[in-house]
Order: C-alpha cells, then structure tokens, then sequence
C-alpha cells in the first residue's frame, strides 16, 4: 500500500495529538468535570483500632494463643479470601455490610498501614497522621494543605468537619472549615423577634467581620464566628435531608447521614470530616461480642447504610471512604481483657470508583517474625500511611501529592483506584 | 467588671471566674497584692459555696427529684457550676478545673463500670456526705494548691482513675500499661522524656494498685463504695530499671521487694517523676498558658524561674501561683484578654455579669456540651483541646447563642437595673459596657453596636426600647469574639 506523504502527515500528527495535545486537555476537562464533584469522607476511630480483631488472621495459631480470650472464633469470621502472602483473613462479624462491599470489590482493605518508630501515644500519633509527618505533631494538616491549593476566593463550605473541635489534619493555613453537626443548635438564637432579632444577627455578622488588626487571636475567633453565620442558612438545607436508608440512631450514623444530606442537596464540599470514638479498649473488650463488637457494629452498620445512600442517589462513584486510626494495639491481649497501645494499623477505602481487595499483607504473628517489631510484641508497618494519601489526592482529588506531602509517597502506594 | 482597676480585673479573669456584683465589693478597694493573697490563701475565705446552695438570690439548682450532687452526675455538674459563680474561694475552683484537665477522668467509662450512683459518688462525692473514699473532684479542690507530688499519688488511688485507666485490673500476671503509660506521658514527664521499655516497667511497678468493694456491695446503694486497695500478691516484686533517674543519687533501679513494702515502688515511680526537670517545665508552660497568656510564647526565662521554684518548694503549686499571679509576665498588659476562655469560664463570667436571678443551672448542660466541655466528660484521657482548639463555627455559635439564652431568661431584671443609665442611647452603651466586659473594641463593631441600638427608631428611652434594646446588646457582646477572651 502506498501511503500519501499528506496522509502520513494527518496520522502523524494525530497521533502525536493523542500522545501529547489531547491527554492534556482530557486532563483540563477531568479538573474541571469530574474532578470538580469528586468528595472524600474522611472518618477517624478515635483511640487506636485494634486492627488485628478488624480484619482477623483466623488460621494463625499464635492469634488464638496470645489472644486467648477476645480472639474472634474462626468460624465467625466474615472471609475475604488471602492476601498477596496467602495469608487468610477475615472481617469481625459485626461487619457484614462492610463484607458486601469487598464482595462487590468496593472495599480496600490496606494492611499493616502506618511509618517508622510508630508513637504509641494517642496524642502525638493523631498529630502526625494529620499533619503527615512522622517527625511533626504541629502545623497544618495535609487535608489543610489540600485546601489551600483549591482556587480562591474559597468556598465557606469547602469543607465540613462533623464534629466539634478542629483536627489536626484540617488545620489549614488560610481555610477555615466549619464544624457543623447538630441541626437544632446550627442557627442564630435571638432574645428578640422579628426587626430586632434580624438586626442583631447583621450587626453579630457585622462585628465578625473586624478583621482586628494587630491582635490575630482576635481575628481567628472572628473568623469563626463569621464563618458560622454564613453557613448557617446553606447547612439548614443538608440538615434537612430524607435519607433512602434508615440510618443507625447514634452519633456516627447521624454524622454520616448529615455528609449523606450535604452531598445530595449539592453542597459540594470537597472533604468532609467524622469521627467516633471508644477504640482505646485496654479492657473488657470481648470477643465477637462486648465492647469491640459494639464498635464494630457502629462502624459497619453506619458506614453500609451511607453506601447504600449515596448508592441510591447516584452519586457513589463520585464518592469516596478513607478509614484510619492512630495506631493499631498490641498482639497479645493485657490482663484486663483488652489490649494496649501498639503500632501499624489498617486502613479502608470504600466507595463506587474504588479497587477493592487486600492491599498489603498480614504480619505472621509468630514471636520472632520479621513482620512484627517491638521484641514480637507489635505489628511492623508495611505500607505508608502517606502512600495512601498520596494516591487520594493524586488519583481522587486530582492534585500534586509531593507538595502536600513534603515528599513524594507514591512508591508502593496501594493503587486503590 | 470594667469598674474594677484593670489589674484586679485581669486576676480574677485568670485566677478567678470574672467579677460580678459580689467581687466588685469585695475588691473594690483592694490593691493587686492584697487581692492576689485573698484569692491564693483562700483558706482564710469561708467554705461556705456548698451552703448557699438554694438561696433565692443566687443561681438556682434544679433536679427531677432531690438534688443529689454526691451521686447524680447532673446534679454535679450543677453544683460545681454555683460553685465557679458562687465560691468565695474561685481560685480552689479554678485549679480544680486545671487538674479535671490535667488529670482528665470521664464519667461515662465509669458508668459503664458501675453504674450511674458509684460512678457519680467516684467523680464528685464531698468528702464525709456518704461512706467511702471522696470524688475525684473533691482531691482536686483538696489539693488544688498542695504538693503535686501527693495529688499524683492520690490520683494513682483514686476510683475514679483506677478504673478510668484500668488500673484495678492491672495485676502481676498480666500487666495493664494504661495507667502506667499516661502517668508519664500526661500526668508529668511528657512525651520524648521515656521509653517503651519504661512503660512495660511503670506498668509493673502499679500492678495490684487495685480496687476493692465495701462489705455487702450494691452498685444503686449510695452507701456501697469501691476503694484502692495495695494486693501485695498481684505486685510484680520484680526489680524495674528506668531510662531516667528514680533516686537522688542517680540510681534507675527501683529494687526487687515482696509483700507490702512493694506498694513502695509507686511511691519512688511517682516521686521521681513529679521531681523531673521535664515536670517542672512541663507545669511551667501548662501555667503560663492558663494563668499569663496563650497568645504569647512562654518566655524561656518565665519557664525555668517557675520550674525552679516549683523544684525548690518540693513540687507545691501554692508558692509557684503566687509567683505567677504577682509577677511581671502576669502583669503586662499585653496579656489581658490573651487567654481564649474555656466553656465553663465563658458561662460562669456571663452568668456573673449579666444576672443570675431565677437562672437554673440544668439549663447549661447542653449549651456546655455543644461548646465542647461537659464537665466530667472530657474527650480523651489527654483533656479538651484548649486555646484556639475551643473555636469552630459549631463552638462558636453554641457560645453566641447561649449568650442569647441567658438575656432572653434575665430580660427583665437587665432591663431593670440598666433603667436609669438608659435614658440615652449613649448612657445605655456605656452602662452595658461597663457591666459585660470584653477585650477592647475597635471602632468598627463599636459603631456596629451604635447603629443596632439605632436601629429600632428615635431613642425614647421607653420601657420596650430599653428591654429589646439592652437585651439585644448584652446578647451581641456576650457572643462577640471580644467576649470570648479573657
């Protein structure tokens, strides 16, 4: 066949179109389209998650002999399957709706998440999965810095924190994120009514606008207080919401439901924030049932019933779960029933774009393996907690990882999407 | 009150719970020395808070059946709150709240454990209202200015903590490292300042540091109580080295003993401890961001006089606040209003400016709650987070608008008693401000403020525009960020 000089040409250059030109205009599109709806929940278990009675290594004998009473019965166990070592695991049996997830291979499960000389205090372990610095419990956050890359003038609602307090890793440098969580109190009460009571919310807006000069503690309180009543009106629209599902009655399915009620009205943050608590179980934790199974059963049945939510809505693809804790706990439970601090922990991530499976591998927990540390006595980190993060923000949100980060973590990150 | 001198202001902001009518009496005419000994050699003051509880003119208790405070925790939370309003001793209560935070024991674990009764009687019991030991509460006021040494071993003994901790069932076969863990990365040394290794020794040294129940137990029986109790076969009798000194001359050894003289190694563990350096410059900074200024760094020099001084008085806070509260880092100007106020300070101050009468103190709760401090519920075993960490637009509002709550509920007697300032615009403006006292104003939200009290039409001085009026204003500065800090 002979070709034409002009039809080399044509295909010539339209295939350094599609090698060159055109991926980077998809990629303009991506930002301004898809991305620009794409939303990441954040939620934190609050006091370091027993990993271990989370997703279960049921056929390792030393898991029943250091856990002789609060180890999960193998034959309760939700199975998974094996991990890339042909470990074989399972999740609690409080987390059947989670297990329909994996099974739709929705839920990634990411093992042995954490990063060297892991701290066993709460406090500083928290800071540093917030700011994403092992070597730094003070400053800004990486959802923070995510925040500032974001175009200005920033949306009020950027971001929504479900709850009360600020975390570390939404401190930001020049984003403030409301906190908003109870529908009865989200409202500017007044000792008077009509004229007056209008009056006096315009003048609170009003002074809050000061922006105090010379006295930034000043301004910062300001800030919130401005922030709150701008917001107040646009969040009385989410707290309104009519789920699909029956959300659990308890502070982590009303938080979740409230994210549910923001995403469907089209609030369009780009990060929410929840959290719940109750993880530091150095006692009386239970085996399938007791304490553990009581969180368990909060986290599976409040997190299934916002799957399925947002599944209904339509919007899960666009939709996605990170689950984190400071710390996982030590292998052999105390003499209270429940176990201490430890080091690596796991992390999920849930929703409709989401490559599920077994990312990672289980620690042989076997005194003497090189999977454990601490002389045997806690679980060695496998994966960085920031790889993970790099690739929700590099993969999901659609921004460089490395300078948010301070670094670049995406070798060996678990490529959950 | 801005009627006080500035300086005795300031004091019973940081040392105290604001001034109301009753502190404007009493320190009127008080220098700042002699006021700074009233308030920190307060057991010359009359203990006499708990009494005036139900006196018509004074904040109100109420509770669905008899007010119980030594074993209902609302009925508590309420007590304690007439106390912050009422106490003629508010730097006992003021230290009580810094070591709730310090030695930070939530409530609801321990109802889990034992019940709502045990565990209200194990957070708040007055000492001698009932059998068995007093609440964690009544050691922090006990000891609100003693030795720290004595109140961290107390802590150690405590109920409340030793099931909060887990302590009660730590034993020699199977170490609990809760306790162990959290008296040296919270309670004294912090973190970086010991090892894991130290751990695994702490948690040893306070095996069988348990719990035991009183003769006949019941859980709903208010006079049923737990105890600490010293099992010398659960102690591990093992010897237990440290990272950091345990003995004046240097040695890191706690040696190997049985029986009852084990109960010693706590003793040593918790000695050393408060005696650390690391202790004393911890408390060193913890206190000028509670009493000097959390806007400013603590000053290195402020840092190692304090610590020092708190080494040298063998770990008594007594002489180390007087320290603080007369010295010139306290003094400075630039610090007043440097300190964001926590709930409980907010809502004891407003309550003292703006009127207490007929306000019942249950109604706080949840106001307290949405602020994010309930007492006797703090988040974690590491306290609330204070300073900025008060402030979100949640926070915030549950600030504003619980200013709101009580001008709506003390509209009369405000309006009443501001009357006769009243008859201008500008009269009512003063009074107000001289009544709710904020950090300065600057002139734009003063000219906001001026143009509300505009906004309802010619000032006629009329009994209805002095009511929506005054109320409004008390409600924009009680919610202003200029109130929040203190």
């Amino acid at each position: 066949m002979r070709i034409s000089r002009r039809l080399f040409i044509r295909d010539g250059v339209a295939t350094v179109t599609l090698g060159l030109t055109a991926p980077a205009f998809l990629t303009a599109i991506a930002q301004a389209q898809t991305l620009s709806s794409r939303r990441l929940v954040v939620v934190y278990l609050g006091g370091g998650n027993d990993a271990l009675n989370t997703l279960i290594p049921y056929q390792d004998p030393n898991y029943y002999s250091r856990r002789p009473t609060i180890a999960i019965p193998a034959g309760q166990v939700l199975q998974v399957g094996a991990d890339a070592a042909g470990r074989v695991l399972g999740l609690h049996p409080r987390l059947g709706g989670l297990r329909n997830a994996f099974n739709e291979g929705r839920l990634a499960l990411v093992q042995r998440a954490g990063y060297p000389n892991s701290s066993r205090s709460h406090f500083e372990a928290t800071d540093i999965f917030g700011t994403a610095n092992p070597n730094t419990s003070t400053g800004s956050g990486w959802l923070g810095r995510y925040l500032d890359t974001l175009p200005r003038p920033v949306d009020a609602l950027a971001a929504w924190n479900t709850t009360g307090d600020t975390p570390r890793a939404l401190v930001s440098g020049q984003v403030g994120v409301p906190a908003i969580s109870n529908a009865s109190t989200y409202r500017f009460a007044s000792p008077n009514r009509g004229a007056a009571a209008t009056q006096e919310r315009a003048a609170a807006q009003a002074m809050a606008a000061n922006p105090a000069p010379g006295r930034p503690h000043l301004a910062f309180v300001n800030s919130t207080s401005r922030s709150a009543i701008e917001t107040i009106d646009r969040a009385a629209q989410a707290l309104a919401y009519s789920p699909t599902v029956t959300y659990p009655n308890n502070g982590f399915g009303l938080a979740l439901r409230t994210v549910a009620g923001a995403i469907t009205v089209g609030i369009g943050s780009k990060v929410y924030w929840v959290q719940t608590g109750g993880y530091d179980t150095h006692a009386d934790q239970g085996a399938g049932g007791g304490a553990y199974g009581g969180l368990m059963g909060t986290l599976g049945d409040g997190l299934w019933a916002f799957y399925s939510d947002i599944r209904n809505r339509g919007l899960a693809n666009d939709t996605t779960v990170i689950v984190f804790s400071e710390f996982g706990r030590r292998i052999s439970e105390n003499g209270s029933g429940g176990t201490d601090h430890g080091a690596a922990g796991l992390m999920m991530v849930l929703g409709g774009s989401v490559r599920g499976g077994l990312y990672g591998t289980a620690a042989s927990l076997r005194p003497g393996d090189p999977t454990l540390e601490n002389n045997s006595g806690d679980v060695r980190y496998e994966t960085d907690f920031r790889s993970v993060y790099a690739r929700v923000l590099d993969h999901w949100l659609g921004v460089n990882s490395v300078p948010i980060l301070n670094g670049d973590f995406r070798a060996g990150a678990p490529a959950v999407f | 009150m801005a009627q006080l001198d500035p300086d005795i202001d300031h004091l019973l902001r940081r040392a105290g719970f604001g001034a109301g009518p009753v502190e404007v009496d009493t320190f009127g005419r008080m220098s700042p020395s002699a006021a700074i000994a009233h308030l920190v050699d307060y057991e010359g003051r009359p203990d006499d808070v708990d009494a005036r509880i139900g006196r018509p003119d004074h904040a109100q208790v109420v509770s669905k059946d008899l007010f119980s405070p030594d074993t209902d925790i609302e009925d508590a939370r309420q007590r304690w709150l007439f106390r912050m309003i009422h106490s003629r001793r508010p730097l006992q209560e003021k230290m009580a709240l810094f070591w709730h935070n310090h030695f930070a024991t939530a409530y609801s674990k321990l109802n889990v454990d034992s019940g709502a009764m045990q565990a209200a009687k194990m957070m708040a019991c007055r000492p001698g209202a009932l059998r068995g030991p007093q609440g964690q509460l009544e050691l922090f006021r006990q000891n609100a200015l003693g030795s720290f040494r004595e109140l961290v071993i107390k802590i150690a003994q405590d109920p409340a903590m030793l099931v909060w901790l887990d302590g009660k069932s730590n034993t020699a076969a199977r170490p609990q490292e809760n306790f162990g863990r959290e008296v040296m990365e919270l309670f004294t040394i912090g973190v970086g300042h010991y090892t894991e290794s130290d751990v695994y020794a702490a948690a040893r040294v306070f095996t069988g540091w348990n719990l035991e129940r009183s003769e006949g137990y019941r859980k709903d029986d208010p006079q049923s109580y737990q105890a600490f109790r010293f099992s010398a076969d659960d102690h591990d009798a093992g010897a237990k080295t440290f990272s950091f000194p345990i003995y004046g001359d240097g040695t890191r050894t706690i040696p190997e003993r049985g029986g009852a003289a084990g109960m010693q190694d706590g003793i040593d563990l918790i000695t050393a401890l408060a005696s650390h350096p690391e202790t004393a410059r911890r408390l060193a900074r913890k206190f000028w961001s509670f009493f000097v200024s959390e806007v400013h760094q603590p000053d290195p020099e402020f840092v190692e006089r304090t610590a020092a001084l708190y080494l040298q008085a063998n770990t008594e806070i007594r002489p180390v606040v007087r320290f603080i509260l007369g010295s010139p880092w306290f003094r400075d100007p630039s610090v007043r209003f440097a300190r964001y106020s926590w709930p409980p300070e907010f809502v004891a101050r407003a309550i003292k400016e703006v009127g207490w009468q007929g306000f019942a103190l249950d109604q706080v709760r949840t106001p307290l709650a949405n602020m994010g401090m309930l007492l006797f519920e703090p988040p974690n075993v590491g306290g609330w987070p204070v300073g900025p960490g008060w402030f979100s637009t949640a926070t915030m509002l549950a600030r504003s608008n619980f200013g709101s709550q009580l001008v709506s509920q003390q509209k009369a007697p405000l309006a009443a008693s501001i009357a006769p300032e009243a008859q201008t615009q500008n009269g009512l403006m003063a009074a107000m401000l001289n009544r709710i006292t904020t950090a300065p104003l600057d002139s734009n939200p003063r000219q906001v403020l001026s143009s509300y009290l505009a906004a309802g039409g010619a000032w006629t001085g009329s009994e209805e525009q002095i009511s929506t009026r005054a109320s409004g204003l008390a409600r924009l500065l009680v919610g202003s960020a200029e109130y929040q800090l203190i």
